[in-house]
């Protein structure tokens, strides 16, 4: 079965799922700690599996497959990009766990269920090796998601939870229709067979806009994106941190798992569709961040400008856009879900999100000044943070594409400093706005828990990402030799032989 | 004859068993209720298994009747569906003292009307069956006399049924007319080199008359009043047994008779399934009773099986059995939730603001709800997506693509209005809490659909798959 002898990814699953339903009979209290228990094993179980990767080895590994279904089989496996979007997963719950702890008081019981949840499905997706298994989890967590953003969101939480639902539940069935056509066409629903299978180029333009629909939306790339910044505003904190650190995630993953290496020829024929959508979501939402007076709001709209980046990279066509596209993924889902943490931390003191209410916070809260400078700086891009890596590839990769998308795609990165920058001044510095803010105690022990693991990660992924890109060179490698042969011609004639992308990073500090 | 007989054990089974039990209900009276309900069931469980043997399949009365793997897969679920309308009506009726010893041996004579149905081979058995199965239909909508809403559910829907009969029995006469003949086989024989002008309007009429027994649009309109009106029990019974019967019916006629035909049917089964599907969405959302509501809910699911039969393949039938089998569990199960909606002083509560917070004050009933709610809408994982799986499926297997991202898309309308039940129990401040479950056979059952419609049922896709298969098979 695996080098473990034990069926780890099912396991995966299987935890948050028994300990979501042991949460239902249980008081608040135990149910928080089930939930944490069930998440930290889960994270527990992400570290063995990681550690147990083989890199170089199969493309494939932990392959499990029963035909349970009939027409489709209970099948998992993962490669190099699964594995760390399932680590990023499991990283992130604990801490949304921890961050609800205390803001969460009505329906505890409840609310851990629906996250734990949550957690079992984002992890079936990333593992799912069947279409319609894939299909099933992805689409299963909108119910999960509604609850959470219906019950403990914020004023407008029903309209934000409406819209969230249709909005991910139109783009995906179109989806479905166009995964029955490939399952009759290809007789297949095993995902890696289908990754080589060769769907005749008329029928993928077709099949492409299908499941772009879904991920378009999931992403969400402009001008299908408007459900984020309710959904986010509406959110609690932690819920929120799930949507920007995975969720999201869902629609860039899927662009990886199906679009490029199934369609590749539509793919290529589309691709000014994606770069005019993303190039437009770059700055135009950049603006829209920049005149946001909600916190929440403002962090949504720089996820979609953030999202734009991995779109450009993934259709790079080359090794540093993919490459680049999967660390602006994981490092946007550390960093936003950090900021969302920051924002939740004040939120539960103030209970606002508007930022004319704060300032000054540098002088009374000075722990929690100093990490949200460093995320504010890993979001803009910061050397030596992980946005920096992943956004510099992901610019080269663009930039050995279509030079007029690299360039208009930098300028996000100079509005991008400018939003946050700006954010970061009105909250921390100056005078504090009112006597709320200045009488706000810094952060508690549990709150530091919280945030200083994701900072460290962040450093790493900043400074060492070889530890990141290492799982998944095989793999995108692959990709690549699958969408070669669709590759359109870019216009920068660059000479550029096979350089590993790690150390071009840092020999190109200067970019931002 | 006894080989007839034998075939069509399940009908005579029935037979036999409701007319003793009339005649014990009318010496025992009312008190006696119990223990008919009781034979009843019995009953009808002996009749399912007898169907379901595949020993006793074949084809009696010289062709005028049926019995086979179709007719099997119907009569189970039909079966099923009567059983527990008998189990849910004592504690519904006691409060008005109204459950009479007929209500059992009523859904009886129905359950024989609705097996007559799916097993008719002739176009006279079909309207006998089908008249059986109304007439019994029309007296239990209006079963609780004095109540005027009930009278009025009755009388509206036998109006509204004598008329469909009405329509139906033209279109018969016509194929008679046109064809000369009443059996299937010999219909089909007739209709292979074309259909003439008379045979296309036969059609037509018989394919209305059917429609209004699914309630698929445009004859929908008596559904949401007859529904509403009609005492609980009895419209959970409505909503599941004459459904998967009439659905059956029409099955059975669209390929055994007008097989050769199907492109000219197609188009109709095509509209009329749109149509039901954005009808049965859009219609849904301004209501404000909750029996209305899962009324156009039917509307909307009958339109989704139907885009299985317009697909006139022997995948697409299976589609749309299997569509039926987990379409009966689903609207049982949610007929079975407002049944537990009583006012303080146990008074029948219907609108759906009365479910208001109901996650608070009754979280599990609230959980079953929802998951009832959200398996109409065929979101996964609950097991109401299969079936809707199925018949996208079965229409893009047949190059219906384009009609399959229609059809689909309209299911994003119906989600709304499912979404609207989910949020006013889990998002909305409680409203004044219902009166305590007190029957354990309501609260098991209602426990048991949930798991079936649960991510649990996909354990059973196998089976369903291989008996729906089975049962597509025997008619093509």
């Amino acid at each position: 079965m695996n080098a473990l002898n034990f069926p780890i990814l099912s396991l995966l699953v299987a935890v948050p799922l028994l300990a979501a339903v042991a949460c239902l009979f249980v008081r608040a209290e135990s149910a928080r700690w089930i939930a944490l228990a069930a998440t930290l094993i889960d994270f527990a179980l992400g570290v063995i599996l990681w550690l147990n990767y083989d890199i170089g080895g199969a493309q494939w590994q932990f392959v499990e497959s029963v035909p349970l279904f009939g027409r489709f089989a209970w099948a998992l496996g993962i490669d190099g990009i699964a594995l760390l979007l399932i680590i990023l997963s499991v990283f992130l719950m604990p801490i949304c766990i921890l961050a609800s702890w205390e803001a969460i008081e009505k329906r505890v019981p409840e609310y851990m269920a629906a996250f734990l949840l949550m957690e079992a499905l984002m992890i079936g997706v990333f593992a799912a090796q069947d279409l319609f298994l894939f299909y099933i989890f992805f689409e299963a967590g909108l119910i999960p998601m509604y609850l959470i953003i219906g019950i403990w969101g914020g004023a407008n939480r029903i309209y934000a939870s409406y819209k969230f639902f249709l909005y991910t539940l139109l783009g995906s069935v179109l989806m479905l229709i166009a995964m029955l056509w490939m399952a009759r066409t290809a007789g297949t629903t095993d995902i890696p067979t289908l990754m080589a299978y060769d769907f005749p180029p008329q029928a993928q333009t077709w099949l492409f806009l299908a499941f772009f629909a879904s991920f378009a939306v999931k992403m969400p790339m402009w001008p299908v994106h408007t459900w984020l910044p309710d959904a986010h505003v509406q959110a609690p904190t932690a819920g929120s941190v799930i949507l920007a650190g995975v969720l999201l995630k869902m629609g860039g993953y899927g662009f990886i798992r199906f679009s490029l290496p199934m369609f590749p020829e539509a793919s290529a024929q589309l691709v000014w569709l994606v770069f005019g959508l993303s190039m437009v979501a770059v700055v135009y939402t950049s603006l829209v961040a920049l005149v946001q007076n909600d916190m929440k709001k403002l962090i949504a709209y720089s996820s979609v400008a953030h999202m734009a980046f991995v779109t450009i990279g993934l259709f790079a066509f080359n090794r540093q856009g993919i490459e680049g596209a999967m660390l602006v993924m994981l490092a946007h889902g550390l960093v936003s879900g950090a900021l969302f943490l920051c924002v939740g931390v004040v939120y539960d003191r103030m209970h606002t999100r508007e930022i004319d209410r704060y300032g000054g916070l540098s002088n009374n809260m000075p722990k929690y000044a100093l990490l949200f400078m460093f995320f504010t700086m890993a979001s803009v891009g910061l050397p030596g943070t992980a946005n920096f890596v992943g956004e510099f590839l992901a610019l080269v990769g663009a930039y050995e594409a279509d030079s007029w998308v690299a360039a208009v795609a930098t300028t996000g990165i100079i509005l991008g400093a400018a939003y946050m920058l700006w954010l970061y001044r009105r909250i921390a510095f100056g005078e504090a706005k009112t006597a709320e803010a200045k009488a706000m105690i810094d952060l508690s022990p549990r709150e530091m828990i919280c945030l200083v693991p994701i900072a460290l990660a962040t450093l790493w992924m900043g400074v060492y990402p070889e530890s990141f890109i290492a799982p998944m060179r095989q793999d995108v490698g692959a990709l690549l030799a699958r969408i070669e042969r669709a590759r359109p011609e870019g216009d920068a004639q660059l000479a550029l032989g096979k350089v590993p992308t790690a150390p071009a990073a840092h020999a190109h500090g200067g970019a931002h | 004859m006894t080989e007839s007989i034998l075939f069509s054990l399940p009908e005579a089974i029935l037979s036999v068993s409701a007319l003793l039990l009339l005649l014990a209900g009318a010496w025992g009276g009312d008190q006696r209720t119990g223990l008919i309900s009781i034979a009843s069931i019995t009953a009808l469980v002996v009749a399912a298994f007898a169907a379901a043997n595949p020993g006793l399949h074949g084809s009696a009365f010289h062709g005028l009747y049926v019995s086979d793997a179709f007719s099997a897969f119907a009569k189970v679920l039909i079966y099923a569906a009567a059983a527990i309308s008998i189990l849910i009506a004592p504690r519904f009726f006691a409060r008005e003292a109204a459950l009479r010893a007929e209500y059992p041996v009523l859904i009886l004579l129905s359950a024989i009307g609705m097996g007559m149905m799916v097993s008719a081979e002739d176009l006279l058995t079909l309207y006998v069956g089908l008249e059986l199965q109304s007439l019994a239909a029309y007296v239990l909508a209006s079963f609780m006399r004095r109540d005027q809403r009930s009278a009025e559910a009755g009388l509206k829907y036998f109006v509204l049924g004598a008329l469909a009969s009405g329509i139906l029995l033209y279109g018969i006469s016509l194929l008679y007319g046109f064809t000369g003949t009443t059996l299937f086989a010999d219909i089909a024989k007739a209709a292979s080199d074309g259909l003439s002008t008379g045979e296309l309007f036969g059609l037509v009429f018989v394919l209305a008359g059917l429609a209004f027994k699914i309630s698929a649009v445009p004859f929908h309109m008596w559904t949401p009043d007859v529904y509403e009106g009609a005492p609980t029990p009895v419209t959970a019974f409505f909503a599941s047994a004459p459904k998967v019967a009439a659905m059956g019916l029409l099955v059975r006629v669209s390929v055994e008779a007008l097989g050769p035909a199907s492109t000219s049917w197609q188009q109709i089964m095509i509209f009329s399934a749109l149509a039901s599907t954005i009808l049965g969405g859009v219609a849904a959302i301004g209501q404000t009773n909750i029996k209305r509501l899962l009324a156009y809910s039917s509307i909307n699911n009958i339109g989704f099986a139907l885009f299985g039969l317009a697909a006139a393949t022997p995948e697409g039938v299976s589609a749309t059995m299997t569509y039926m089998a987990v379409y009966i569990v689903m609207t049982l199960g949610s007929f079975l939730c407002v049944l537990q909606m009583r006012g303080a002083d146990g008074e029948p509560v219907e609108t759906i603001a009365s479910l208001s917070g109901l996650s608070r004050t009754r979280p599990a009933l609230a959980a079953a709800f929802a998951v009832f709610m959200f398996s109409l809408a065929g979101i996964p994982p609950l097991f109401g997506f299969w079936p809707k799986f199925l018949v996208f499926d079965a229409l893009v297997g047949v190059g219906l693509w384009p009609l399959a991202m229609v059809g689909i898309a309209t299911s994003v309308i119906g989600a709304f209005y499912y979404l609207k039940i989910v949020k006013t129990m889990y998002f909305d401040e409680p409203a004044p809490a219902f009166a305590p479950a007190e029957s354990q056979i309501e609260r098991g059952l209602i426990a048991a659909s949930a798991l079936a419609v649960s991510p649990l049922g996909y354990l059973a896709i196998p089976f369903l798959a291989a008996t729906s298969a089975a049962a597509a098979r025997a008619l093509f």
